[in-house]
């Protein structure tokens, strides 16, 4: 099957590539660009791992097809801190141990991110159904709501 | 673990009585900022130049002699590079590498929904999975049996009529494979004794490890017969020994590193498609990336064994425990294995019983090859055990946690499975969950409480740990247990505990399987422990070296020199009067005043303390629906001494969500057809966010004697008492006994229905 010219912009910056029409987001993003970070935990959209942002909407990278990305902006784990400072979620996650192996971590902070961008003061019922679709096997989700609780603090302080 | 592995905890009395300074804070861990920011490369993340994806044929029949493969189709695919078969491995393996090659890749016969029959690998993963649909296999479909009762009874169909070892009495269905006995005392007389006798049958279904990233390498085999392989994995060198056995190849050959690892819980302690990676690399002479779907690791890797036990307790007025006994089935997929000496031994483990006996059954099934997880064979046998002991509590009308507490194992208990307790914290948990105000808090309409114990053994293992000192003072520790949960940060806590440096001049790497001796599986709940007393010893080693250096320049004898703070010190009268030397001051001149300074340990340490937890979980269960939901839960466990309590607060919590997926929702579904019903994520349902409360882990800290710092293991336990505080909660709340799991909603409305009906 002949492939598609795509364009895009990931992380702010605008990438090209060609892709099998039936190749999804998420196989580009780790096998053609080397983005690793959002993770492939069941390919049927029901865990999360692989969370991205396509046009601020927070997607499963696997449900989507490369060739959907054309025009659209794509945001990932790699594009959340700015440099070497840390998003408050980032930060956060470390400081209430809210991970264990942390193969799930990507795919929460950038959902986590999309909730505080549309809800800054969300209570622990709104984080924990925002989060349904993130499975964490590890952490009995107790930590990650809590840093995720106090990150949203933190962030209404310093806006 | 091999049965034998677990001896009673008479190590060496290590416990050291001293002030810790670096032990129990709770600093970030080393390996956070990669895992926040999608830098750290677990087993799928890795790409190598030239690299081709492979694909598994799977057999679509859960049990089917294996007629014909015909690949040419496949072959003939643009793209594709090496097709490989039970043909392109060893011949001739016996035993359990023999079992697992048999699992890795089927012979002549496919044995389970999902079993491997061939693979393929190609330029791109879409040509892989293209081609794996062109290979043509001719099954000729047997008969098939996938539940463990079914499995055992007159005229199911047999596996494999070789399997059975001489532990199994003459008579006894081809299937039931081992048998295991044990106890003490005299059960017949403890239940003459008893004023109350309870006895019912329990039953389990399987329920998967379910981490969250699939099983993933990546192989580079030369024509050479040296290989590589990066593998999400629990034990690289138990990688490295299967791989090279299944291969036919040398072990020293081959190099396993170790990847970021996505979870295990014990599924991962095995091999699955590493030694599959490498044939068709081996074939293809290109590096092969074999990452498994979802729905594969749910129909083909392993998950726990489901059990049917039967449970007898006899009980005085006062709650006393004349005598106990217990028979458990387990079913382990298609290979001798099921975990039913673990079951066997960890049932009564809590208590201190004169009369107590068990039995267990290994049985096999046209299901995957079971693997651990979490404690194997222990939570079966407490949901059991526990729900009988609640029942006899609430006929007698006695509070669960005082007869605990009557009968709780104590120091110096000789357990059930053989025996004699040290310094143990059975009787500690009770008294905290006892005291914690959940305890007392009281419970809305429609909920009900419930409490259960339960028990690990914990584990030593080989262990090699290689720490060496740099110039500038800082240090780096190699272990080689792969870090699941943090065990990074605990390692280097403990090194700074010897060395009397900060944390952060530490680092603690996963070395490969060539740089540093052996070492047994991240298991067992062995890490901490294991892995920690190595680092302690390591650094002891480099200490002593370091003190040397410190007596020789100040000219006095090597035992006036002692170490205090990070820094060498005279010590005692005749010492000299010399100010403490830095470690930085040491190292810095290392080079020419002896040498590099570095510390090694390597044995298999024995002193594992034992491990007891008690939950407590108020359950609230909707009549009309049959849906339960979780309203608040306790664990206490001793931890012994909490290295990084953070991190062992998360393993507590983890296991609870764990077992409450078990214990609610999770379980394997086979159709009449033998095959595998809930092949995905949304079927096979774990926890999610919504589905829990917080979990309040509280640590209590009776310290093991076999460890400088009195660490146990705390990964296991914590999902051993669950499926039981669960059950009896959710049957306090609903008025009615749940005695099979999990206890979905059409369970528990069918157990109300049959009540009605009773009445």
């Amino acid at each position: 099957m002949s492939k598609v010219h795509v364009t895009t912009s990931i992380n702010g910056d605008s990438t090209e590539y060609l892709c099998d029409p039936r190749e999804t987001l998420l196989d580009v993003l780790r096998d053609q660009l080397n983005l690793t970070g959002a993770k492939e935990g069941c390919g049927t959209g029901d865990c999360g791992a692989c969370s991205v942002t396509m046009d601020d909407r927070l997607v499963c990278s696997c449900l989507v097809l490369g060739v959907e990305a054309e025009g659209k902006e794509i945001k990932t784990v790699e594009g959340i801190a700015e440099g070497e400072t840390l998003h408050p979620l980032q930060r956060k996650f470390i400081e209430h141990a809210a991970l264990q192996c942390g193969v799930c971590t990507p795919g929460i902070l950038i959902a986590a991110k999309s909730l505080l961008e549309k809800n800054p003061d969300p209570t622990e019922t709104e984080v924990r159904y925002w989060l349904a679709g993130n499975l964490c096997r590890c952490t009995g989700y107790d930590k990650i709501i809590r840093a995720v609780m106090d990150a949203a603090a933190e962030m209404r302080e310093a806006a | 673990m091999a049965l034998d592995e677990y001896k009673p905890q008479s190590g060496d009395a290590e416990l050291e009585n001293k002030e810790l300074k670096y032990v129990g804070t709770t600093p970030d861990r080393p390996d956070g900022l990669d895992k926040v920011t999608g830098k750290a490369r677990f087993g799928a993340d890795l790409s190598l130049p030239g690299m081709l994806f492979g694909a598994i044929v799977r057999s679509p029949h859960a049990h089917a002699r294996i007629v014909k493969i015909d690949a040419s189709k496949a072959e003939a695919l643009d793209g594709v590079k090496a097709v490989v078969t039970r043909a392109d491995f060893a011949t001739g393996l016996e035993g359990e590498y023999g079992f697992v090659l048999e699992n890795v890749m089927a012979g002549e016969k496919a044995l389970y929904d999902g079993h491997a029959v061939a693979a393929v690998a190609a330029t791109s993963a879409l040509i892989a999975r293209d081609a794996a649909k062109l290979v043509e296999v001719e099954y000729e479909v047997l008969p098939h049996v996938t539940d463990v009762d079914k499995a055992m009874a007159e005229g199911a169909p047999v596996i494999n009529a070789a399997y059975a070892d001489a532990s199994v009495p003459e008579g006894m269905h081809p299937n039931v494979v081992r048998h295991h006995e044990s106890g003490h005392g005299d059960v017949e007389a403890g239940f003459a004794e008893a004023d109350l006798i309870v006895e019912d049958t329990y039953v389990t279904e399987a329920a998967h490890q379910g981490y969250i990233e699939p099983n993933a390498c990546v192989a580079q085999m030369g024509s050479d017969g040296k290989g590589e392989l990066w593998v999400c994995t629990q034990g690289h060198w138990y990688v490295q020994k299967h791989c090279a056995a299944l291969l036919g190849m040398e072990t020293a050959q081959l190099r396993v590193t170790a990847s970021e690892i996505g979870g295990g819980f014990g599924g991962k302690t095995t091999v699955f498609q590493e030694p599959v990676a490498l044939a068709l690399s081996r074939k293809a002479s290109r590096p092969v990336k074999l990452a498994l779907q979802r729905s594969e690791v749910l129909r083909a890797t392993g998950p726990t064994a489901s059990a049917s036990m039967d449970i007898k307790i006899g009980m005085k007025k006062d709650g006393t425990i004349t005598a106990a006994e217990g028979t458990f089935r387990l079913q382990g997929g298609a290979f001798p294995g099921a975990p039913m000496e673990f079951s066997a031994m960890c049932a009564f483990a809590c208590y201190d019983l004169a009369n107590v006996r068990q039995v267990g059954w290994d049985v096999v099934s046209n299901r995957p090859k079971q693997a651990a997880y979490r404690a194997p064979g222990a939570p079966m046998a407490a949901f059991a055990v526990e729900s009988v002991i609640d029942t006899a509590c609430n006929k007698l009308g006695l509070d669960p946690l005082e007869v605990r507490l009557k009968n709780a194992a104590h120091d110096g208990t000789k357990a059930s499975w053989g025996p004699r307790y040290d310094q143990i914290g059975m009787v500690a948990t009770l008294e905290a969950a006892k005291a914690h105000p959940h305890y007392s808090a009281p419970l809305e309409p429609g909920q009900g409480r419930g409490v259960a114990s339960g028990f690990w053994f914990n584990h030593g293992g080989e262990t090699s740990v290689s720490l060496s000192l740099s110039e500038d003072g800082t240090c780096q520790v190699s272990v080689g247990t792969p870090d699941i949960g943090g065990s990074r940060a605990s390692m280097a806590l403990m090194a700074a505990e010897v060395l009397g440096i900060p944390y952060e001049n530490i680092r603690v790497t996963i070395a490969d399987t060539a740089t540093l001796g052996y070492n047994d599986v991240s298991h067992g709940s062995r890490v901490t422990y294991a892995s920690g007393l190595a680092t302690i010893k390591a650094a002891r080693a480099a200490v002593e070296k370091l003190c040397q250096r410190a007596a020789a320049k100040w000219g006095i004898e090597e035992d006036a020199v002692k170490w205090e703070d990070g820094c060498a010190v005279p010590s005692g009268a005749n010492a000299g009067d010399f100010d403490p030397l830095p470690l930085a001051e040491i190292t810095a001149t290392m080079g020419s005043t002896g040498g590099p300074i570095s510390g090694h340990f390597e044995a298999t340490p024995e002193g594992a303390g034992v491990s007891f937890g008690t939950h407590i979980v108020d359950a609230e269960v909707d009549q009309e629906t049959g849906a339960t939901k979780i309203v608040r839960y306790t664990v206490v466990q001793d931890a012994g001494k909490a290295i990084h309590p953070a991190y062992v607060e998360g393993q507590y919590q983890g296991g609870a969500a764990q077992g409450i997926g078990w214990a609610l929702n999770e379980e394997y579904v086979y159709g009449e057809d033998g095959r595998l019903q809930n092949t995905v994520f949304l079927d096979y349902r774990i926890p999610v966010a919504s589905d829990l409360p917080m979990i309040d882990a509280v640590i209590v800290e009776v310290p093991n004697p076999g460890h400088p710092y009195g660490v146990r293991g705390v990964g296991e336990t914590g999902i051993v008492p669950p499926l039981a505080a669960i059950a009896n909660a959710v049957s306090n709340a609903a008025g009615v006994r749940l005695k099979s799991l999990p206890m979905n909603p059409p369970k528990i409305l069918e157990a109300l229905e049959d009540q009605a009906g009773d009445a």
